[in-house]
């Protein structure tokens, strides 16, 4: 028998919502296998209720485990501890910063095999087979493993589905590594510009690098403006990180995930970890000056030219289109 | 403070990357660069260098490749780096991320650096997952997506943003940071520096100068196989218009959204 170890990432009492897909893929494969999920959540006074919700999602066993949270370490001495006395053969792991960080480092614990940017698993002569959508998502590559795997998904790869099962809660004891007690979180989750609100919006006017300075965010303000009624302006990390737009607005794998009915990219590159916050929009729409930008590649309507030219008039037209 | 930045190269962003069907590596031939994320780690040892908080003894420059890569070792110097240590084997070829991982922390506990640098993710690989792999065999803290790092005698205060928003963490050093690409410019290299490049000291190691067990690097000795390489499924192309006069290709673009009922 094989079981799978998922590790559930948490916040303020939530569990992450590519966690709970985590658990799902983990509880579905493990049926396959014939093997259990178990999921690992790492914190501190983390309660019962929030450990145990995750049966709901299939697993049957939740290990809680006293640490600090945020950090990568502390979960892989948790996991590591619980592989070295449990029967794991696979660990899985949602999107997400700490993912790649915990999965890579207990790949590297155990010896294990790894693969990241996870879209699919599946089973084949009873062991997990990994695929990996590589280079700019132009092939799909697939990932067997020696023996332990570690599989990290892709941002919103596995869907979380409630399945009304139950688990058991056990509180674990671990010791941290004294590499996992060298880093102290001083605050976590800061929120860094306004807050806005662009989750409900129908038309989105997305902003990149390529409006060259913050103030460069006016075109796309103006435009949002002109389409009107639910409409909002979103970015790329690159920007936010810059501090040009509130992080907020930021569409991708550490930002929000977003379908409105019209996404409009105006010099933002396309690269994967924006694509998974904005490919399921219905319809997209991109400006950018790189006739070989990547965001060509998933857009309905691309534009080769310079933003700075086009979206000024852009705005008049929606404007004189709308009366 | 001794600082290690972990370089890469790889192939010219215009170089279409492609994977060898007959082995499942990638094809490396044609241009290759310094991997540009790679540029930030470099700048940034350069900033802690000059930024005199702490007194940096030596930045050197550390790579595992083929024979070529000594380019990018040399671009590093060129960059900044005060020398540096190429891991050449054929043994190592077809290694996955962990046998990676591995055989580079070998190479950075001979050299015992107070901080090992590197970039958020290779341009061909894409893992963003060295740095981890890297750190937990050398028993170091580690952090990667850094976009702020205060270094002073007490460590690193580094900054990156998480899911949740940013986070501040104060890591002890000796440790592992892979620093995302806002948190600097690179400079671009002074022609001096890059006639002075081939000039600093170089040292190429093959495994077994490095201690690296034979068995766990490699095709042989990575965990993970792949293969089965194939096509995504089809996405019908989008429309695409050349921007010549704009007031034509904005009546357009209305006229598409119009169709699509989106104003
Ligand atoms: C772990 C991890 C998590 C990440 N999370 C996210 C995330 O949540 N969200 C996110 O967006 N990114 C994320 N990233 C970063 C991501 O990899 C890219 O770096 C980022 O999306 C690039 O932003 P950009 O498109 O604005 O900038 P760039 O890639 O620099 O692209 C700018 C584009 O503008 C074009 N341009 C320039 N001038 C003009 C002009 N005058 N007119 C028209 N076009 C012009 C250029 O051709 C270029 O294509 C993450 C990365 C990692 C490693
Ligand atoms: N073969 C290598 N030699 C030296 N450094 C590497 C190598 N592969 C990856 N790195 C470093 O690890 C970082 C992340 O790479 P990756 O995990 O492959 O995305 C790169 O930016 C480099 O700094």
């Amino acid at each position: 028998m094989a079981n799978i170890l998922v590790y559930a990432l948490h916040y303020e009492g939530a569990i992450n919502k590519n966690s709970l897909g985590a658990v799902s893929e983990a509880a579905r494969l493990a049926g396959e296998i014939g093997g259990e999920a178990h999921a690992v959540v790492v914190g501190e006074g983390i309660s019962d209720d929030v450990a145990a919700g995750l049966g709901a999602f299939g697993a049957t066993k939740v290990f809680k485990a006293e640490a600090p949270e945020g950090l990568s370490q502390p979960v892989v001495d948790v996991m590591g501890k619980l592989f070295e006395t449990g029967d794991y053969q696979y660990a899985i792991f949602g999107g997400g910063l700490l993912g790649f960080e915990v999965g890579a480092g207990l790949a590297a614990r155990l010896n294990a095999g790894v693969t990241m940017e996870v879209t699919a698993v599946n089973v084949d002569g009873g062991q997990l087979v990994a695929e990996r959508p590589i280079l700019g998502d132009s092939s799909i590559s697939t990932s067997r493993y020696k023996d332990r795997g570690i599989i990290i998904g892709r941002l919103n790869a596995f869907e979380a589905r409630e399945s009304g099962g139950s688990a058991t809660v056990e509180t674990l004891d671990v010791q941290l590594s004294s590499h996992a007690q060298q880093a102290t979180m001083v605050q976590r989750g800061e929120q860094r510009g306004a807050d806005v609100d662009i989750e409900g919006a129908d038309v989105l006017v997305a902003g990149g690098r390529g409006l060259g300075k913050a103030e460069g965010f006016q075109l796309c303000e103006d435009l949002a403006g002109a389409f009107g009624g639910n409409s909002a302006v979103a970015a790329t990390r690159a920007v936010v990180d810059a501090g040009w737009y509130p992080y907020a607005a930021q569409i991708g794998q550490t930002g929000k995930t977003v379908a409105p009915k019209l996404y409009l990219a105006a010099g933002i590159s396309g690269a994967i970890q924006h694509k998974v916050g904005m490919q399921s929009s219905e319809n997209i729409v991109a400006i950018n000056k790189d006739a070989n930008a990547p965001i060509f590649e998933f857009s309905d309507l691309g534009i080769v030219g310079d933003l700075n030219k086009i979206l000024p008039k852009l705005t008049e037209a929606v404007k004189a289109r709308k009366g | 403070m001794k600082i290690c930045v972990l370089v890469k190269e790889v192939p010219d962003a215009a170089v279409q990357k492609r994977i060898d069907p007959s082995t499942g590596r990638m094809d490396r031939s044609g241009e290759k660069n310094l991997n540009p994320y790679d540029t930030h780690a470099i700048e940034a040892a350069m900033q802690i260098k000059e930024g005199g908080a702490v007194e940096v003894e030596e930045i050197v420059a550390v790579t595992m490749g083929p024979e070529s890569a000594v380019r990018a070792l040399h671009k590093a110097v060129s960059l900044g780096a005060d020398r540096s240590i190429q891991l050449t084997d054929e043994a190592l070829a077809g290694s996955d991320v962990a046998a990676t991982g591995y055989a580079l922390a070998k190479v950075l506990e001979r050299e015992k650096p107070d901080l090992v640098l590197l970039g958020q993710q290779s341009d061909d690989g894409e893992c963003y997952t060295i740095g981890a792999v890297v750190a937990e065999h050398l028993g170091m803290p580690s952090l990667t997506q850094v976009i702020k790092m205060d270094v002073s005698a007490d460590g690193l205060r580094c900054e990156r943003q998480a899911e949740y928003g940013y986070d501040t963490v104060q890591v002890q050093t000796p440790a592992v940071i892979s620093v995302g690409d806002a948190i600097n410019e690179p400079r671009y290299p002074s022609l001096k520096a890059i006639m002075g490049a081939k000039k600093k000291p170089l040292e190429k190691l093959a495994i077994g100068e490095a201690g690296i067990d034979a068995s766990q690097v490699g095709a042989d000795g990575s965990k993970v196989v792949c293969g089965d390489f194939k096509a995504p499924p089809a996405k019908s192309a989008g429309t695409i218009i050349e921007d010549e006069d704009t007031d034509e290709t904005v009546e357009k673009i209305v006229a598409w959204l119009d169709e699509r009922k989106l104003i």
